[in-house]
C-alpha cells in the first residue's frame, strides 16, 4: 500500500482554478441565444385541487411565451422519481424501479450491493401480502401537478423573454382551489379520524400503493405522554432475528426512550435551476446532477424521450447531498418549454423554490429499548420508527433501523416501523438516509453507561462491529448479510488518543462560572461502495493517458479521485493524464450515481480494471514486437519494458501507434462483451485513437461494502443563557485505503458538519393549523454558520479494505450519524438524563431543563416546532 | 391573484446626492417611496415582493448621512455610517463600547459591512408570518397569527403583548437606549430630535410601524451624548447560531459605579418586545445599592415581572432574569 505513487497522497484536482477564479460555469451561468426564462408558481395551500387556471391575463402580456402545466408533462413514469429509497431490508419493487434503466442503463449492470440511493438491495422475506398488492396505485410525483400536496409544489411555470416579465405575468394568474384536507406531522396522521396527507390514504407502501394506517385510541392511551404509541405497521416494514424477548430477560439493564427529530433540507448552494434546448431532434440540458451517466436516462423518462435524445452537460455540480441523483424531475420543465417555444429556456429557481422542491430528510421519532448485560454488551434491541415520508415518499425508518443493527451488533433486534405520508416539502435521500436513528440510539446507549458505570468509549467499543460483522434483517434463508470489513474497535482507540478522551471526560460536569462542558462520542457508517462498473481510458500517440469518467462533479472530486487507480496500475505520472468528464457527447463510460457514498469504491475498481487491461495489452504489443510473453514485460516509467532489461522496450507513445496499427482490441475497434451500452457506444467512438484500456469491474466482492466513522466531541453549555458551542470534534474514519489525503478530510469536515447541523439547529417549522411552512429563509431554518464549527481534527485507520482491489471505500455519508450521535451524547453528558427529547438542541431546550432543575423533559413529541 | 416571491419587483430608482434632494423625493413620492440604507431589511422585502414600491430612494451617495464626528465630547454618527466603521471606530470603542459591542453584534462580518446604524435601529420585525407576507394587524390584517394555540412564536414577545406580538430585532437599539442617544430626524416641514427611548414604538401606539419615522420622515444621524462616556458597559447577546442571527434576547447596559456602589444606571433589553425596553423599575431599584450577588436577584426578579409568555416562548423569561442578573453582578 505504501508504495502507491497516486492513491494516498495529495494532488490538485483539475478543477480548482476554474472554481477558485469564478470561471466554472453552473448551469445558472449558462446563455445562449434567444434564451427565455422560466418560474415556478408553487401551491399557497399545502393540499388542494386546482379546479380552474385563468392564465388570459398574463399570456396576454407582452414578452410572454408559453405556460406550461401538469397537462402539458409526459404521461406519469410508473416509476417513482427521485424519491426516498426502499426501506433496506425490504424487496425492490421491480416496477417502481425498471424506469430508472434505459439505454446504456441495463439492470444487470446495477450495483450488486446497493442502488441507486446506495441502498442495499434484497433482504426480508416477502410477507404473504405481498403476494396480492394492497392499496390504490398512486401516479409518482411528477414535475406539475393538479393536486398540489405540499405548500410551494409548482402548479404551472410561464417562460418569458426575461424573469420580472415571467414574475409579473404569474401574478395576473388566477386559480380557482378547492382547498382539502391536509397533515403536517406524521404521528398525528395516525390518530383515528384524522386527515389523510392524499386522497388515497396516509401510508405509501413499495410500488407507489397508498393505504389508509390508523392507529387505536388504546393504542395511544398506552403510552405515556413523551412515549411514542406502537400501533399497526404495514407488512414490510418489520422484521426481527434472534431471541428478543429472551434477551431483555437476560439484560441486567433495560432503557426504553423516545426521541424526535428533525426534517431537515439539504439546500446544496446551487438551487436546481436548468437550461434547456432543443437541435436536430435531441434535447440539450445544462442541470446540475449527482452523476453523469446516470441522469442521461433519468432526464430522458422525466421528459418522455428516449436516452439517446438526451445531451447532458453539467461540469460542475454546486452541491447537492443527496438531492439531486439522478438530476431531478423538474429538468423536464424547461426542456418541454422549449420544446413549445422553439426557443432556450432556463428554469431560474430561486432560494425559496429550493426550499419547497429541493428535497429534505425525513424526521423521524424513534423509540429504542435496548437490553445490556452489566459490562455493557447490548443483548437486545426492539426499536419502533414512525417517520415523515412527505407526500411522496417513505420515510428513512428502515434504512435507520440497519445502520443500528450493525453499529451495535445487537445479538438479537426487532424492527417495526412507518412511514407516514404529511403535506410538507417532498422527502429524499439526504447524506446517510437512515443516520438520523443516532440520537434515539445513543441516547440510550450512553444513558446506559452512566447507569451501569461503563466509560462511553468502552461501551461502543464493546459493541462495535468487527471483520464481517452481520448487518441487516434476515435474509430469505435466515442468514443475515454481512459487510465487508470494519476496522472500528481500532478507529475508536485511536479517536480516544487522538482527542484526548480520558483527559477531557476527567474534567467533564465541571462548572467554570456560568459554562459546564460534556463529552461525547459515537460511531456513525453508511454504504461505501458498489460493484460491477466500467473504465474507460485511451494510451494515445502523444504518450499521455486519457481517462474519461462518466461520474458526476457534485463536489466530492471523485470524478477525479478515482481515475487515479487508472494511472496507478499504469505507473503513469499524473501531469500525463488528461481527465474527461461533465459532458455526455464526450464519450463517457458507464458509472455508478454519485450516491451512497459508492463512487470511491466502485470507480477505483472500474479505473483499476480499465488500468489493468491497457497493461496487458501494453505487455502483449510489446511480446509481439520485441518477443517472448507478455508476462516477461513490465510496466514503468511510462514504457513497456522487458522484465530485467529495461532498454528492450516501447515507450506509452510508441505502444499506443502499434496499438493503432495492429487494431481490434488494442484500440478499441473489438470490445468486451460484458460492458455496458453507454460505455461500448462511447469505445466505439474512441477506436482508434490509441491503445484502449476498457473493462467492466468483475473483481471478487463479499460483502456489504460499508465504511465506519468514530466521532469524539466536546461541548460547553452556558447554563445562564442556554446558549452553547460544540468547541473540539474529532473522526477517526475507517474508510479503508485513504484515496485522496485532502479530500477524505473534506469529507470528513463536511459531513461532520452536517450531521452536528441536526443536533445544533437546522430544523423546518410548520404552522399546524395552517399547514404551512415558516422557516423559509436561513436564518429561520438555522444551518450551522461557519463559526458555529468546532476545531477539528481528523484521522483515518487506513487499513484496506480485502474486498476490493485497491482497498478504497466510500467517505462522504458515514461521518454524519457520527458526528449528530456524538454532539447528542456530549451534551447530555454536559445537561444530565433526560435533559431533552428532541433535536436539534437549542439555547431555549438547554435553558428549560435548567429552569425544570434537571426533572425530566417530557413534552408532546410533536415535530416541525 | 397568485402569489410569487424571490423575485426583486420593479420600482424607480432615486439616488440623491443630498439630505434636501432625498427629502424631496420622499415627499413628491410620499407612502409609494420607500428608503434604502444598507438594503438588509429592504431587499429581503423586496424579493418577497410583499412590499413594492413604486420609489426606491437611495441614501448611499449622501455624503452627509456617513462618517462619525466628535461633538462636546459625545459623537454624532451619521445615519448611513455603517456598523463595521462603528464597531471599530477608537472612540466608540474606548468611550462608548456598549455600542462598539453592539454594532460588531449584528449579524456576520459582510452584513456589517454593508448594513448601516440608521438601517439597523429603523428595520422591521422579523415575525416569520409576518415576514412571509401573512395578513396580520402588522400588514394591516385583523390577526395575529404567531398567537394562535397553534403558532410556533419561539422567537416572539413576552412583554406589551397588544394584539401582535412582534418583538423589535435590533442589536444597537438598546445599545442606543442605554446611551441616552437622540435621534436627528427631518422631514420638509423641518429637524425635530427625539431621545432613542422615544424613537420606538410599541403596536399600542401603532401597529403597522416600529418607530417614530413616517411617509417624509428621514433619520439623518444619532447624538450619543457626553453623559455616559467611559461609564462601565456590558453588551449580550444571546442567539442560535455564531453569527448571521438575530437576538433572541440581547441586553445593553451602562453603568457609573464608586466604591462597589451603583450610582447610576441604564438598563435596556431587545427582542422581548415590539420596541427596546427600558427597565426603569431595575434601575431605580439598583441605583444606590452594591454591585452583588444580593443585587443581582433582585434586579433580575423585577426585570421579569409583568412577563406574559406565550406558548413557546417562556424561556425568554428566565433568559431575561439571567442576562439582567449577569448585567447587575458583572
Amino acid at each position: 500500500m505504501s508504495d502507491y505513487k497516486l492513491i494516498g497522497h495529495n494532488y490538485i484536482t483539475p478543477d480548482l482554478v476554474a472554481k477558485v477564479t469564478g470561471q466554472a460555469k453552473y448551469a445558472e451561468d449558462v446563455r445562449a441565444d434567444g434564451m427565455l426564462v422560466c418560474r415556478l408558481l408553487g401551491s399557497p395551500m399545502p393540499h388542494a385541487r386546482v379546479r380552474r387556471i385563468d392564465a388570459s391575463a398574463a399570456l396576454a402580456m407582452p414578452g410572454v411565451r408559453a405556460i406550461l402545466t401538469a397537462d402539458d408533462l409526459p404521461v406519469p413514469p410508473v416509476a417513482a422519481a427521485p424519491s426516498p429509497p426502499p426501506a433496506p431490508g425490504t424487496s425492490p419493487a421491480p416496477a417502481a424501479r425498471s424506469g430508472a434503466a434505459g439505454e446504456g442503463g441495463r439492470r444487470g449492470q446495477r450495483a450488486i450491493a446497493v442502488d441507486e440511493h446506495g441502498q442495499p438491495i434484497g433482504g426480508a422475506a416477502p410477507t404473504p401480502a405481498a403476494a396480492a398488492p394492497a392499496g390504490t396505485l398512486v401516479k409518482a410525483e411528477a414535475a406539475l401537478t393538479m393536486e398540489p400536496l405540499y405548500e410551494g409544489e409548482p402548479i404551472l411555470a410561464i417562460a418569458a423573454v426575461d424573469e420580472p416579465t415571467a414574475v409579473a405575468a404569474i401574478e395576473r394568474i388566477a386559480i380557482d382551489f378547492e382547498p382539502l384536507p391536509f397533515v403536517v406531522d406524521p404521528l398525528e396522521g395516525l390518530r383515528p379520524g384524522s386527515p389523510n396527507a392524499r386522497r388515497e390514504g396516509n401510508v405509501l407502501l413499495q410500488g407507489n400503493r397508498i393505504v389508509e394506517l390508523k392507529w387505536t385510541d388504546a393504542d395511544f392511551a398506552a403510552a405515556a405522554l413523551g412515549q411514542l404509541p406502537a400501533g399497526a405497521v404495514p407488512d414490510g416494514d418489520a422484521w426481527s432475528f434472534g431471541d428478543v424477548d429472551a434477551g431483555f430477560t437476560d439484560a441486567a439493564l433495560v432503557v426504553d426512550e423516545s426521541f424526535v427529530i428533525p426534517t431537515t433540507s439539504h439546500i446544496p448552494l446551487e438551487p436546481r435551476s436548468a437550461m434547456a434546448y432543443w437541435q436536430n431532434g435531441k434535447l440539450y440540458m445544462h442541470c446540475s446532477t449527482q452523476s453523469l451517466a446516470q441522469s442521461v436516462p433519468a432526464i430522458a423518462r422525466y421528459c418522455g424521450i428516449s436516452p439517446s435524445q438526451v445531451v447532458l452537460i453539467s461540469p460542475y455540480t454546486g452541491g447537492a447531498f443527496g438531492g439531486k441523483n439522478p438530476a431531478y424531475l423538474h429538468v423536464a420543465i424547461p426542456a418541454l418549454l422549449a420544446k413549445k417555444t422553439g426557443q432556450p429556456v432556463m428554469m431560474k429557481i430561486t432560494r425559496d423554490d429550493e426550499m419547497n422542491i429541493g428535497r429534505s430528510r425525513p424526521g423521524m421519532i424513534g423509540r429504542a429499548k435496548v437490553g445490556f448485560a452489566k459490562d455493557g454488551r447490548i443483548t437486545a434491541i426492539d426499536l419502533f420508527v414512525v417517520s415523515d415520508g412527505g407526500p411522496y415518499g417513505r420515510g428513512d425508518h428502515g434504512s435507520g433501523a440497519r445502520l443500528a443493527s450493525v453499529l451495535y451488533q445487537p445479538k438479537a433486534m426487532r424492527f417495526r416501523g412507518v412511514g407516514v405520508l404529511t403535506n410538507t416539502v417532498p422527502r429524499g435521500s439526504q447524506r446517510g438516509p437512515g443516520m438520523q436513528i443516532a440520537p434515539a440510539m445513543e441516547l440510550v446507549i450512553s444513558k446506559a453507561a452512566r447507569t451501569l458505570g461503563i466509560d462511553q468509549v468502552a461501551i461502543h467499543r464493546i459493541n462495535a462491529p468487527a471483520g464481517k460483522a452481520p448487518v441487516g434483517p434476515p435474509q430469505r434463508d435466515g442468514s443475515r448479510r454481512y459487510v465487508t470489513s470494519a476496522f472500528v474497535k481500532e478507529a475508536l482507540d485511536k479517536g480516544a488518543d487522538l482527542f484526548g478522551w480520558h483527559e477531557r471526560k476527567a474534567a467533564s460536569g465541571t462548572r467554570h462560572g456560568s459554562k459546564v462542558r460534556g463529552v461525547g462520542v459515537a460511531v456513525g457508517t453508511y454504504s461505501a461502495g458498489s460493484v460491477g462498473y466500467d473504465g474507460l481510458l485511451t494510451i494515445e500517440p502523444d504518450g499521455k493517458l486519457y481517462i474519461q469518467s462518466g461520474c458526476g462533479h457534485l463536489g466530492t472530486n471523485s470524478v477525479f479521485d478515482t481515475t487515479r487507480a487508472a494511472a496507478e496500475a499504469l505507473d503513469m505520472p499524473w501531469d500525463k493524464v488528461v481527465i474527461t468528464q461533465g459532458d455526455s457527447t464526450r464519450n463517457l463510460p458507464w458509472s455508478c450515481s454519485q450516491g451512497g457514498s459508492q463512487t470511491a469504491h466502485a470507480h477505483t475498481r472500474a479505473n483499476w480494471a480499465a488500468g489493468l487491461d491497457a497493461k496487458r495489452k501494453l505487455q502483449e504489443i510489446a511480446a509481439k514486437d520485441l518477443g517472448g510473453r507478455a508476462e516477461d514485460y513490465t510496466v514503468g516509467g511510462e514504457r513497456v519494458y522487458r522484465t530485467g532489461a529495461p532498454g528492450r522496450g516501447l515507450t506509452f507513445a510508441q505502444a499506443a501507434k502499434r496499438a493503432i496499427d495492429l487494431g481490434g482490441a488494442y484500440d478499441g475497434h473489438e470490445l468486451p462483451s460484458e460492458i455496458n451500452a453507454m460505455t461500448k457506444a462511447s469505445a466505439t467512438a474512441l477506436a482508434g485513437r490509441g491503445l484502449m484500456g476498457v473493462a467492466k469491474d468483475t473483481f471478487k466482492h463479499d460483502g456489504d461494502t460499508m465504511s465506519f466513522v468514530a466521532g469524539f466531541a466536546e461541548v460547553e453549555v452556558d447554563v445562564e443563557t442556554g446558549e452553547f458551542a460544540v468547541v473540539d470534534y474529532t473522526a477517526v474514519v475507517d474508510v479503508g485505503t485513504v484515496l485522496h489525503p485532502r479530500n477524505c478530510q473534506g469529507q470528513t469536515y463536511g459531513g461532520s458538519l452536517l450531521g452536528m447541523a441536526h443536533a445544533i439547529g437546522h430544523r423546518w417549522v410548520y404552522d399546524r393549523h395552517y399547514g404551512l411552512a415558516l422557516a423559509r429563509r436561513f436564518y429561520h431554518s438555522k444551518p450551522p454558520s461557519l463559526l458555529d464549527a468546532p476545531r477539528f481534527q481528523w484521522a483515518a485507520v487506513n487499513l484496506p479494505d480485502p474486498e476490493t482491489p485497491v482497498g478504497v471505500r466510500g467517505v462522504g455519508e458515514p461521518p454524519v450519524g457520527a458526528a449528530y450521535g456524538a454532539v447528542v451524547n456530549a451534551l447530555v453528558d454536559a445537561l444530565g438524563d433526560d435533559a431533552f427529547r428532541r433535536t436539534p438542541v437549542m439555547a431555549d431546550s438547554v435553558l428549560a431543563s435548567f429552569e425544570a432543575g434537571g426533572k425530566p423533559a417530557r413534552g408532546a413529541l410533536a415535530f416541525h416546532v | 391573484m397568485a402569489v410569487i416571491r424571490g423575485s426583486m419587483p420593479s420600482f424607480e430608482l432615486f439616488q440623491p446626492t443630498s439630505v434636501d434632494a432625498a427629502l424631496a423625493l420622499i415627499g413628491r413620492h410620499g407612502a409609494a417611496a420607500r428608503i434604502l440604507g444598507g438594503g438588509l431589511d429592504t431587499f429581503d422585502a423586496l424579493q418577497d415582493r410583499v412590499v413594492q414600491p413604486a420609489a426606491l430612494v437611495d441614501l448611499g451617495g449622501i455624503a452627509e448621512l456617513q462618517g462619525i464626528r466628535e461633538v462636546g465630547g459625545g459623537l454624532e454618527i451619521g445615519a448611513m455610517t455603517t456598523l463595521a466603521e462603528i464597531a471599530r471606530h477608537p472612540i466608540v470603542q474606548s468611550q462608548f463600547a456598549v455600542l462598539a459591542r453592539a454594532a460588531g453584534a449584528v449579524g456576520s462580518p459582510q452584513i456589517r459591512n454593508q448594513g448601516t446604524l440608521g438601517g439597523n435601529v429603523s428595520q422591521s420585525t422579523r415575525c416569520w408570518y409576518y415576514r412571509s407576507g401573512w395578513t396580520c394587524y402588522r400588514a394591516g390584517g385583523n390577526s395575529c397569527f404567531a398567537d394562535t394555540p397553534t403558532a410556533v412564536n419561539r422567537e416572539h414577545a413576552i412583554f406589551d403583548l397588544d394584539r401582535c406580538v412582534a418583538v423589535n430585532p435590533s442589536d444597537t437599539a438598546p445599545a442606543l437606549v442605554a446611551l441616552d442617544a437622540q435621534m436627528v430626524v427631518r422631514s420638509s416641514r423641518g429637524e425635530r430630535v427625539v431621545a432613542a427611548e422615544d424613537y420606538f414604538l410599541g403596536p399600542d401606539i401603532d401597529i403597522t410601524r416600529m418607530t417614530i419615522l413616517d411617509a417624509g420622515d428621514l433619520l439623518t444621524a444619532i447624538r450619543v451624548p457626553a453623559t455616559w462616556a467611559g461609564a462601565h458597559f456590558q453588551f449580550e447577546k444571546v442567539r442560535d447560531r455564531k453569527v448571521w442571527d438575530f437576538p433572541l434576547v440581547n441586553i445593553a447596559t451602562a453603568m457609573k459605579m464608586s466604591n462597589g456602589i451603583i450610582r447610576d444606571i441604564r438598563l435596556v433589553v431587545n427582542a422581548v418586545a415590539a420596541r427596546p425596553r427600558r427597565l426603569h423599575e431595575v434601575e431605580n431599584a439598583v441605583r444606590g445599592k452594591p454591585r452583588d450577588a444580593a443585587t443581582a436577584t433582585l434586579a433580575g426578579e423585577l426585570a421579569i415581572k409583568g412577563a406574559q409568555p406565550l406558548r413557546h416562548n417562556t424561556y425568554k423569561v428566565a433568559l431575561t432574569r439571567n442576562l439582567v442578573q449577569r448585567a447587575i453582578r458583572g
